[in-house]
């Protein structure tokens, strides 16, 4: 009987003298996602990096320690977007957030991420004002900013055709503004070049009366700044009214399933877009060895994941980046050092990325993912051109 | 009130001021953020349970609310307290100048002008001509307040503590209203507006006066929720708040002072206790709940409870009669 206090008694001690390698056992990962409302398809990446915590864990965890894999709905608003992250912050105390998808979801946090100096990982948004070290120095973005890619687009139509007249249509938000300004920045002193740009508003039933007025502009080259469902209208109306102008479509609908297919796939060839990542529909990756590690990665951890929504190949790369992150902090699992490491990637690839794009960042550059390649659209598929564009 | 009312009143009021040292700052958050509600939703019972107009449209003044808060803050360097009673005057004359109009609208006309002014709130907050003001999609963030006088409590607490001493005014001034001439003349015109007209009532001017009251409550509440979320945006009023305003309403109990508070909890706790048993499908279970709870408790949280303490009287008395 007295043996069993003592070993008791010795237990305690133990547990009470190392309360940090106990903590440490396993790595408490945080984040809020939309499983329900407006946004709920984006939900899935969710699920995608749930399902690859699920397979490292099988594989004997990052350095000996298991993830633990937090994730709440927040339904993409952001008052609940901040309740969650205060659970996950102060009731789950999570080492760190990652990935909290949505722009207003994650502006709603990140002073409070910030204050409470939690790192607020690779958020799942283009937003450019992620990168912003000085004054948010535990944020930071992942994909390449909109502003980036605004001003790839500049740079093709500057080289490519320096005469072009451009009419712009974009979104009344920070989105749509913040494409805009990169588009601007692109164009430098050739900014008179866009002879007109209209906006409109989410709420919009249609962008038609929009598009007949940059019909009317004379405007021979289209920057289309939208989401999905007005990217829709867009294409078609530009192709029905007889405009065809050269047509610029930002990323951010760049789905052939969601957006060009509903527009109709004739109507669609020639459009340019971006990409960053490898489509897993492309014939070209057929026999792709990081494609098909992540196809049979789906096959076998998140088997209802669909394998067309790009979602899930997005979901699994930008995992692999925390991953790099955790490898890289070693034993030392503090808030501070996981800034640090991640603000340390050098030349980084998970091979799902395109061939040619590469992570860095520093304690300046909080952009992880800075370039991309031109895509066109032949009536089946989008083709990749030309060379990695950025930097 | 009762003397037994009174000694619930106490102790309840009681618990809710142990409660932040006894649970976390999370906790202590939410409870704000249910006291929030609950002042919002009293506004709404106060129309819809006592007046009998429905309305879909409470989210537009909770966030005229938190607008008008978070302005002032953000602007003009307002203190938070004092933008409460900003927001309370703002919401006020703001419902009673829609309730005019709307008075010509009955029943399911008035909850559908409600709707739409809850639908096109956020996209005039988006309007850019406002952005200098609002700050458009990107929204307002706000600094949390720090307690004053020294006292030993941390921004949680000292919010939570803020809040429930406005809930507390608020409840007592709902009571008093409810009580008196004016909640007389509510249900009054509720039940039979026409009797209610020949006795002298002003049905016109005790509807849209309901109206702007109610909309006053729920602009307060709106004020208090954007200080406590330190964040507004046209993304966190859309229709979906005045949806589970209404919800809150109902199954806390039409009518009933104190339902407003079963509501409020209701409104914070059951989506996280849905999402904690389904992540695929979070408001299917919510909608469960929902179900389970129109049924079983037709009049409400505040219904079933009034039924459980009647029966639990009526047996009691039962035995002290018997020999």
């Amino acid at each position: 009987m007295k043996m069993k206090y003592v070993s008791i008694a010795a237990l305690l001690a133990a547990a009470l003298a190392s309360p940090t390698a106990l903590a440490q056992k396993t790595i408490k990962i945080g984040n809020t996602n939309p499983y329900s409302g407006p946004a709920s398809a984006y939900g899935t990446i969710g699920k995608t990096i749930g399902a690859y915590w699920k397979m490292v864990n099988e594989k004997g965890g990052i350095n000996g320690r298991m993830v633990e894999w937090i994730s709440y709905d927040d339904g993409y608003s952001p008052p609940k977007t901040v309740e969650m992250a205060r659970r996950l912050v102060e009731q789950d105390q999570v080492l760190l957030i990652f990935q909290s998808l949505g722009t207003p979801p994650n502006s709603a946090i990140h002073k409070y991420m910030n204050a409470k100096k939690v790192p607020h990982l690779f958020v799942a948004t283009g937003a450019t004002k992620w990168n912003d070290p000085k004054s948010y120095p535990w944020t930071m973005g992942w994909q390449p900013n909109y502003q980036t890619e605004g001003r790839i687009y500049a740079e093709h139509i500057l080289k490519n055709n320096p005469k072009a007249k451009i009419g712009v249509l974009y979104q009344n938000d920070d989105y749509g503004k913040d494409y805009l300004k990169g588009f601007k920045d692109g164009l430098g002193d050739k900014v008179s070049m866009i002879v007109k740009e209209v906006s409109y508003e989410v709420a919009d039933p249609t962008v038609d009366s929009q598009m007949v007025q940059l019909q009317a502009s004379g405007a021979d080259t289209f920057f289309n700044i939208t989401t999905p469902k007005f990217a829709a209208q867009a294409i078609r109306k530009a192709y029905d009214s007889g405009w065809k102008p050269t047509h610029y479509l930002n990323n951010v609908s760049a789905s052939i399933g969601s957006v060009l297919k509903p527009a109709g796939l004739e109507k669609a060839v020639g459009l340019i877009s971006t990409q960053y990542i490898k489509d897993p529909l492309d014939e070209q990756w057929k026999n792709d060895a990081s494609v098909n590690e992540w196809k049979a990665f789906m096959g076998k951890y998140y088997p209802d994941g669909n394998l067309a929504d790009a979602s899930n190949i997005y979901g699994y790369t930008v995992a692999q980046t925390m991953h790099q992150v955790l490898k890289q902090a070693g034993n030392d699992l503090s808030r501070a050092n996981i800034m640090k490491q991640a603000a340390n990637l050098k030349n980084f690839r998970p091979e799902t990325l395109l061939p040619g794009i590469r992570i860095n960042t520093s304690a300046t550059d909080f952009a992880p993912i800075e370039s991309e390649q031109l895509i066109r659209f032949d009536g089946k598929e989008w083709k990749r051109f030309g060379a990695i564009l950025g930097k | 009130m009762s003397r037994r009312q009174m000694i619930v009143v106490a102790l309840v009021l009681l618990a809710a001021c142990m409660l932040p040292f006894v649970v976390s700052n999370y906790r202590t958050f939410q409870f704000t953020l249910a006291l929030v509600y609950a002042i919002a939703l009293l506004g709404l019972n106060m129309l819809t349970g006592y007046n009998g107009q429905i309305s879909l449209g409470h989210g537009a003044f909770y966030a005229i609310g938190a607008y008008t808060a978070a302005i002032l803050m953000d602007q003009y360097g307002v203190p938070y307290w004092a933008t409460i009673p900003a927001a309370a005057v703002v919401c006020l004359i703001a419902g009673f100048l829609f309730g005019l109009p709307a008075l010509r609208l009955e029943g399911l006309y008035l909850a559908l002008a409600t709707f739409a002014l809850a639908v096109s709130l956020p996209a005039l907050l988006k309007y850019h001509h406002l952005e200098q003001w609002t700050g458009g999609v990107q929204g307002i963030v706000l600094l949390k307040p720090d307690a004053p006088f020294g006292l030993p409590l941390n921004p949680d607490q000292w919010l939570y503590f803020f809040t429930l001493a406005i809930t507390v005014l608020m409840f007592v001034l709902a009571w008093n209203i409810l009580r008196g001439r004016m909640g007389h003349a509510m249900v009054a015109i509720r039940d039979q507006h026409i009797a209610a007209e020949a006795m002298g009532i002003h049905t016109a001017m005790v509807k849209s006066m309901t109206f702007g009251i109610s909309a006053m409550y729920t602009g307060i509440a709106g004020a208090l929720g954007a200080i406590a979320i330190q964040f507004v945006a046209p993304d966190s009023f859309n229709i979906f708040v005045s949806i589970m305003l209404l919800v809150g309403v109902v199954i806390g109990g039409l009518a009933s002072i104190s339902g407003a508070i079963y509501g409020a909890l209701f409104i914070q706790f059951v989506p996280n206790i849905a999402d904690a048993i389904s992540k695929a499908a979070p408001w299917a279970i919510f909608g469960i709940f929902l179900l389970g709870f129109v049924y079983v408790m037709p009049m409400g949280i505040a219904g079933a409870v009034r039924m459980a303490v009647a029966r639990l009287t009526r047996k009691a008395q039962n035995q002290a009669a018997k020999p």
